[in-house]
């Protein structure tokens, strides 16, 4: 049942990508500043809302792993971590590109590219937490603090570094205009097909999880005999 | 029987590390004044237990009750007295202000007095003002003893207490327990040493990879053939 | 009241034993001169240029060498297992955590201000200028840094390369409190008063000591216990 469900997620993610490619590249017109490269955004924007919502899903399991002892939360808060982690490199990289073409160079330290880094760094911080424990329900304990902490410091690096850099020269946003509404409809929908994948990642890493974790207690299980 | 009646209540107690049950179901009532034996091989879960019994680590599932109360609370935890692999004493302090340092920390009413008084009782008088790195092996865990029961615990616990302890440790943590004992204090402690155990104690709890294979009394054939136990109950 | 005296029991046992054997402040402190002095002839920066550069470059050296204190704090604990016999005792996770936070913030603020004359004379600046908001903005800041950096002492104490591990998860984290630190010190250097354009840096300091203290008095307890 579970296998199923992947699958079907896989290819609705699959379709709507399709869609969404045929109408990021074919149907809509390019933009009337930047050309061509705006297009970038509509993976840019949307994976950064993946990881976003990744990171409040990883509190939510921490804060459940805390008060029920259950593994299932730690699985997932690790799992939905990964898989955001992924998402804010894609929007990282993204981001990156786009600023090579329009302000001509790979990386700046702008508030946003600034503070997305920092949450990348945060939350890697806490795969490398995990990393160095072994006894997994300390490392579950200690990561769920961890987590919490990093929650509630991404929106105070956020503000902190947005605050810090508009005090300073910077370079100059892409003209504000509101998006054309062909334009905003293919954002969301691809959002929708990111988020397909993101959950298709996570249900397979979630299995993941609980399988190691199940060799983990054979494994103790095999040495206390 | 009222719960406060019981010393040491443990409620199907389960620990685990991630899926594996370190401990499994574990069940028993120790009543005031009882001296109980934690026997088992290596790794059956003896630590592990007297660690959640001192509140030291929680329990996964299941509870465990001192006097009617849970571990974790603080007019428990002074009822409670903990011996445990280290010495759990700072070599940078002198011997009296470590003891100090813990009678404070217990809020017992008079910190210096107890502490001079532990420290004759332990032979460590003239040494209380050096520092305890300059202590040797065996006043350390002559202080190490004081330090853990200055409190005068209602409940002590003891995890291997006489491993690598020299004769006059021996000897003073022996008349510690003795005192105890003759005061109706309880005592859970862990322990290798089979003979010497089933002197002191006077029921035993034979924990087998995680479950508890035997509680109760210890009987007059346990005495005579320290094997028996395991023979019988620990397959 | 009960609780405020026994984190003042536990805070000044460690100070003492720190000031018996000076391991932690001796290398700190160290540590941060030669930090000072490699700045200063590696950059060489002009009067004007080292106004600017004020903040950034005294938060790095504090920073640097306040991992070396806070990576102590609960890492004294563990030669005899004492601290075990700490959360065995009838004090909350709180009060132990408020102790030894309260010892660091000490340990970390005596070797800041240590730092500050040795500052003023390698770099030839005059910073006494704004002293009393200079002072304030310091304990603020570093009450910030002893907060998350006690929290992380106590979780990576039982781990393998506690020593890295400390500062690669504390630096992220501390990333508001430094650039409030960083701004408020070179304007204050520069011999500014804590006038509005700064005070929204101010706020940020206050509120991120509220929200992680609390954090961590909150989760200290499931830290200990594991």
């Amino acid at each position: 049942m579970r296998e199923k469900i992947i699958y079907g997620m896989a290819v609705l993610a699959a379709v709507l990508l399709a869609r969404n490619l045929h109408s990021t590249f074919l149907v809509l017109p390019d933009e009337a500043n930047q050309g061509m490269i705006y297009r970038i955004m509509f993976f840019h924007i949307p994976a950064a809302w993946t990881a976003l919502l990744a990171c409040a899903v990883a509190l939510i399991a921490s804060v459940m792993f805390l008060v029920t002892k259950d593994f299932k939360y730690d699985a997932l808060a690790v799992a939905v971590t990964e898989v955001g982690l992924a998402f804010l490199a894609v929007n990282l990289v993204t981001g990156s590109i786009w600023a090579r073409i329009i302000w001509g160079i790979w990386w700046t330290w702008d508030a946003r590219l600034t503070s997305a880094f920092a949450c990348w760094l945060l939350y890697f911080g806490y795969l490398m937490l995990r990393g160095a424990i072994d006894e997994p329900t300390r490392r579950a304990t200690l990561g769920a603090v961890f987590s919490i902490f990093a929650f509630a410091d991404v929106p105070i690096v956020i503000f902190s570094i947005k605050w810090w850099r508009t005090q300073h020269p910077q370079p100059v946003f892409w003209g504000g205009g509101s998006m054309d509404s062909a334009m905003w409809l293919t954002t969301m929908l691809n959002w929708v097909a990111l988020m397909l994948v993101g959950a298709v990642l996570l249900l397979i890493r979630l299995r993941q999880e609980e399988a190691q974790r199940e060799i983990d207690s054979m494994r103790r299980m095999v040495h206390a005999i | 029987m009222t719960g406060a009646a019981i010393a040491v209540a443990v409620d199907a107690v389960w620990k685990f590390h991630g899926d594996y049950p370190a401990l499994r179901d574990i069940g028993m009532k120790i009543l005031p004044g009882q001296c109980v034996a934690l026997l088992g091989r290596n790794g059956a879960g003896k630590t592990t237990l007297l660690r959640i019994l001192a509140g030291l680590s929680s329990a996964g599932r299941g509870t465990v009750r001192i006097f009617g109360n849970p571990v974790r609370e603080r007019e428990t935890r002074r009822r409670v007295g903990v011996l445990g692999h280290g010495i759990s004493i700072y070599d940078e302090l002198s011997a009296l202000e470590n003891l100090r340092l813990f009678g404070k920390l217990y809020g017992i009413a008079n910190p210096e007095r107890s502490a001079n008084e532990w420290l004759e009782r332990t032979g460590l008088e003239r040494a209380k003002n050096g520092l305890v790195r300059e202590f040797s092996r065996g006043m350390r865990q002559r202080l190490a003893v004081a330090r853990a029961f200055l409190h005068e615990p209602d409940v002590l616990l003891l995890d291997e207490p006489f491993t690598a302890l020299d004769d006059r440790a021996i000897a003073v943590l022996q008349g510690v327990m003795r005192r105890a004992r003759e005061q109706g204090r309880t005592i859970v402690m862990s322990t290798h040493q089979l003979r010497e155990a089933l002197d002191l104690a006077s029921h035993v709890a034979l924990l087998n990879r995680g479950k508890l294979g035997y509680f109760g009394e210890r009987t007059a054939e346990m005495l005579a053939d320290t094997g028996w136990l395991y023979r019988h109950y620990d397959a | 009241m009960n609780f405020l005296r026994q984190a003042l029991t536990i805070a000044a046992k460690d100070l003492r034993a720190e000031l018996r054997t000076k391991e932690a402040i001796q290398a700190s402190l160290s540590f941060a001169l030669v930090i000072l002095l490699l700045f200063s002839f590696s950059f060489d920066p002009s009067e004007d240029e080292i106004r600017v550069l004020s903040g950034g470059l005294l938060w790095i050296v504090f920073a640097f060498a306040g991992a070396l204190i806070l990576n102590r704090t609960f890492a004294r604990e563990i030669p005899n297992d004492c601290l075990d016999a700490l959360v065995a005792a009838p004090l909350s996770g709180a009060a132990l955590f408020l102790g030894k936070a309260l010892a660091s913030f000490i340990l970390l603020f005596a070797m800041e201000l240590m730092c500050f004359p040795v500052f003023g004379i390698f770099y030839n600046v005059r910073w006494t200028g704004q002293f009393w908001p200079l002072m304030l903005v310091l304990a603020l800041a570093t009450w910030g840094f002893t907060v998350i950096g006690t929290t992380f002492s106590a979780l990576t104490v039982n781990m393998r390369l506690r020593e890295i591990m400390l500062p690669l998860l504390v630096y992220p984290l501390m990333i508001p409190c430094l650039l409030a630190a960083i701004r408020l010190t070179s304007h204050l250097v520069a011999g500014q008063p804590l006038d509005p354009e700064v005070m929204v840096w101010m706020r940020l300091l206050v509120g991120f000591n509220i929200i992680f203290t609390s954090l961590a008095l909150v989760l200290v307890e499931s830290v200990l216990l594991g």
